[in-house]
């Protein structure tokens, strides 16, 4: 099978190149092995949210210029890179998705252990805030659900009242709830989420009314809307209130809510979306890939003009630690790293680590290189790319929509 | 220092970092508390069954084997391959009577086709089901596939010289269902691979692939008739022809179960092994074949993509085929477990679970508004033809409808 564009890795970064590419006119296919990054999400994505002390950063996009050569927005440029974030807004609107927050001023939102954190874009039913202390929530509530592990409502009271927010706490429940309850190991986000409609969704509401009669805003944990923002829209409507949602502990609804949503507007714009497979060789033409192997489609079985290299960090697989070496599984591409095995890492995990900046190489076009060479038509974009220390400057999801809208760009006009 | 570089477990069970992916996309966690879920179920429950198989918890039988789980698993945990060799070694229970019937069809298919207006007839018969469904736990609320009096295999046989006659042969494994209860289906691969240069050869020998005494644990009957199948399969292979099936299950089941679940070895033949309509598809995009179709074809289908399609993941092939149909209008759904998975659905135990599973493809289904459903599995045609009402048929009978078969031929060379 022939395609304009082939994407390995159907995270973020893929979706939004597809996206993107399928948008402009393109006949694109996505292959991923398994479900990415996305679905541990916060629920908020950071472009750039702190500097190299670590201080929050108000506006990011005019830290872009300070940031060393190797960084990957340095290779975007600030200006680009501003313009790409704007538009990975809109795309996330046009699949059904509205965000909170701008490039041009970060906003903050609240952990699921109540601190707050600086941030890009969040999902519209997180707990946001213009300054980091929930100001403007009136008198709020943390409400749990009776039973359920993942959300720690007196340990985000605590944390909340260190900066000055009181907080009622209390928990509730309802029949569905109680049904779930039952095989209480597996009661998790995702799964209460798929009861959440209809009947039950109204018991859920009156349930909270209920437990917190006086509250303005009611802090719960995100356990509504895994398809969609419609069950937070009713939520809202059914309760009075400002019900605000707080991720758990993975697998978080908010994230599941975004993969899904970009992959069903991707397939809506006649993409190809095949999960479970494994893109596991490539067959090069002098300096240009032809041809990928996939465990399902077989030898050779896709052929392309131009692909993405998407697969994500150590974390989804896009490399590989073994004892004395660091790389890239699908095609053995070069990647950079830093010393040996002892520099890779810092005993004490609180340290910055430096394998978080490993990543594979590439010239200022996101092209990937291969024995010090440049191969013409596979890019790389999102987090298997290096160069910064995404965990520690907050930058993650920027990385991973920025390149892959500044690639797919330039991949459109081919 | 020493390192154990490469994984060594079975099913990559050690490389699970219990991330929870799998339970969220689990058809049956999502409807029944009683089951612990892939993870519990699968790489969790292992560690502990490894230590001692009194931690082998019953609720493992609630699983479909549908694989899902696997699907979404980012570190390829093979977390169905776990769970269902936990069933076949840890569950010492003897299999219900029930369990040995629904698994046995080639046995039932032998009786019944012999007496097929009767057994037809009985099983729609409300006071038998009513006996099936109390003292069997057979649900009631299933309908039985009717039996033909004319098997496939006989019904072949009387084409043997003609198919000798074509240059091209591909092996046609048809499956239990194919020559029991639906030779038509049969009948139009026989069509379509005709149309295009394609003789149709029997295996030397076919029994089921087995799938039903998998998961009703009659393994040492699964082996035997395992083990034919590869052999069958293997002289067909040496004798040139590819193997092909129109059946997903049956040949996932043949491809995969074989090596990961029953220990029979078929890497040298497996990558011969495919689905009659991947093998088209292919044939078309590569040119090697061309389709002539008729001229007023219409119709508004859509694809639903079976579970084991899904693992296979060869849904693109099939929905593409149906694509290329010009005067197709089609119009997309959700990939998602309808819920019979096999006999499972038929067990009045499960009947619920099952139908709460399929409700979300149901909808989709309804919403979709079209002529045919088209898929690659049988019984979620019974499935699905059964809850929505709606028409379905596999890609291979659309193209047998939309070709315009002496044009077709023509187009190919073939007198
Ligand atoms: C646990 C975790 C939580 C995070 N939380 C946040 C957050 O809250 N906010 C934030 O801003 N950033 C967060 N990040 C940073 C994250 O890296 C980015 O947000 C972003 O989601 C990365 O997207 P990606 O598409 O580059 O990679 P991924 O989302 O990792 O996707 C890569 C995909 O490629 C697939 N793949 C790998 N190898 C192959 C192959 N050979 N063939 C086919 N497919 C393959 C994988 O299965 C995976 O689906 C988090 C990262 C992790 C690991
Ligand atoms: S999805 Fe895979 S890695 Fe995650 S818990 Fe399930 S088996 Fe383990
Ligand atoms: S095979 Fe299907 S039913 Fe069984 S655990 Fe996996 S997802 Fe659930």
């Amino acid at each position: 099978m022939n395609y304009d564009t082939i994407i390995i890795g159907g995270g973020l970064a893929g979706l939004v190149a597809g996206i993107t590419l399928q948008e402009r006119g393109q006949r694109t296919a996505i292959i991923t092995t398994g479900q990415g990054a996305l679905h541990f999400s916060s629920g908020s994505l950071a472009l750039l949210s702190r500097d190299a002390d670590g201080n929050p950063i108000e506006k990011p996009l005019e830290h872009i210029d300070s940031l060393p050569a190797s960084h990957p927005y340095s290779k975007v440029g600030a200006a680009k890179a501003g313009e790409h974030a704007r538009a990975v807004k809109a795309l996330f609107e046009r699949a059904g998705l509205s965000m909170l927050g701008s490039e041009d001023s970060n906003h903050y939102y609240m952990t699921p252990v109540g601190l707050f954190k600086s941030t890009w874009l969040s999902t519209a039913d997180s707990a946001v805030s213009p300054t980091p202390d929930g100001s403007g929530w009136g008198r709020t509530a943390i409400v749990g659900i009776k039973g359920f592990l993942d959300f720690y409502p007196g340990f985000i009271a605590d944390n909340l009242a260190k900066n000055g927010l009181k907080c009622e706490v209390a928990a509730l429940t309802t029949p569905e709830l109680e049904h779930l309850r039952k095989n209480n190991t597996e009661m998790r986000a995702p799964g209460i989420a798929k009861i959440m409609h209809g009947e039950a969704l109204e018991r859920f509401a009156k349930a909270i009314v209920a437990a917190a009669p006086g509250a303005e805003t009611v802090i719960i944990p995100a356990v509504v809307g895994l398809d969609g923002q419609k069950d937070i829209d009713a939520l809202r409507r059914f309760t009075g209130k400002n019900v605000i949602c707080l991720s758990t502990h993975p697998i978080s609804v908010q994230g599941v809510r975004m993969q899904l949503a970009l992959r069903r507007y991707y397939e809506k714009m006649g993409g190809t979306y095949l999960l479970g497979d494994n893109v596991t060789a490539g067959y090069m033409d002098g300096d240009r890939l032809k041809a990928i192997d996939t465990a399902n489609l077989g030898h050779g079985s896709l052929t392309a003009r131009n692909f993405i290299l998407a697969t994500g960090s150590f974390f989804s697989r896009g490399l590989v630690a073994e004892p004395d070496r660091i790389f890239e599984p699908v095609f053995g591409v070069d990647v950079v790293t830093e010393g040996d095995r002892s520099d890779w890492f810092k005993e004490n995990i609180f340290e910055e680590q430096p394998f978080v900046r490993f990543g594979v190489a590439t010239d200022n076009d996101f092209r990937v290189k291969k024995d010090g060479k440049t191969i013409g038509n596979l890019y790389a974009v999102g987090s298997i790319l290096g160069g910064c220390n995404s965990l520690k400057e907050g930058s993650g999801a920027g990385v991973a929509a920025v390149t892959a809208m500044e690639v797919a760009n330039r991949l459109a006009d081919k | 220092m020493e390192y154990q570089v490469k994984n060594i477990s079975a099913n990559d069970f050690e490389q699970c970092i219990k991330c929870t992916i799998c339970t969220v996309y689990c058809p049956v966690a999502a409807v029944n508390t009683a089951y612990p879920g892939p993870k519990q179920a699968g790489p969790d429950g292992e560690r502990y069954r490894l230590k001692n198989p009194e931690f082998y918890n019953n609720a493992l039988k609630y699983c479909l084997n549908c694989k899902r789980c696997e699907v979404s698993c980012p570190n390829n945990v093979r977390i169905g391959d776990i769970i269902q060799t936990a069933r076949i070694r840890y569950d010492k229970s003897a299999p219900k009577l029930r369990d040995r019937m629904l698994a046995s069809t080639d046995f039932m298919g032998k009786v019944a086709t012999k007496m097929a207006p009767v057994v037809n007839l009985m099983l729609g018969f409300s006071p038998v089901k009513a006996t099936m469904h109390g003292v069997l736990g057979i649900d009631r609320h299933r309908t039985f596939p009717r039996y033909t009096s004319t098997t496939f295999e006989k019904w072949m046989r009387t084409k043997a010289p003609s198919q000798a006659a074509f240059s091209k042969k591909v092996a046609y494994f048809h499956g239990c269902y194919v020559n029991y209860n639906y030779p038509q289906l049969g009948k139009d691969v026989v069509t379509v691979l005709n149309a295009v240069g394609y003789g149709v050869q029997l295996l030397e020998k076919e029994r089921c692939c087995g799938v039903a005494k998998i998961s009703n644990r009659l393994i040492d009957s699964a082996k035997e008739d395992a083990q034919l199948n590869i052999d069958s399969i293997r002289k067909a292979v040496k004798a040139g022809m590819e193997v092909v099936g129109a059946s997903s299950t049956c040949i996932f089941t043949m491809r995969d179960e074989y090596p990961h679940l029953l220990g029979v070895d078929n890497a040298d033949v497996r990558d011969d092994i495919s689905l009659v309509s991947v093998f088209l598809y292919k044939l078309i995009d590569s040119g090697k074949v061309k389709l002539a179709f008729k001229p007023g074809f219409r119709c508004r289908v859509t694809y639903h993509t079976p579970c084991h399609m899904q693992k296979l993941g060869w849904g693109i092939y099939s929905s593409s085929l149906v694509r290329m149909i010009p005067g197709v209008e089609f119009e997309p759904i959700d990939s998602l477990c309808c819920g019979i998975a096999g006999t499972y659905g038929f067990k009045k135990e499960n009947y619920p679970y099952s139908q709460a599973i399929g409700k979300e493809l149901f909808d989709q289904i309804e919403r979709a508004r079209v002529d045919y459903v088209v898929t690659d599995c049988e019984t979620c045609k019974w499935q699905i033809e059964m809850s929505t009402g709606a028409t379905v048929i596999n890609p291979v009978s659309l193209l047998a409808m939309a070709i315009d078969v002496e044009a077709t031929k023509k187009l190919n060379g073939i007198k």
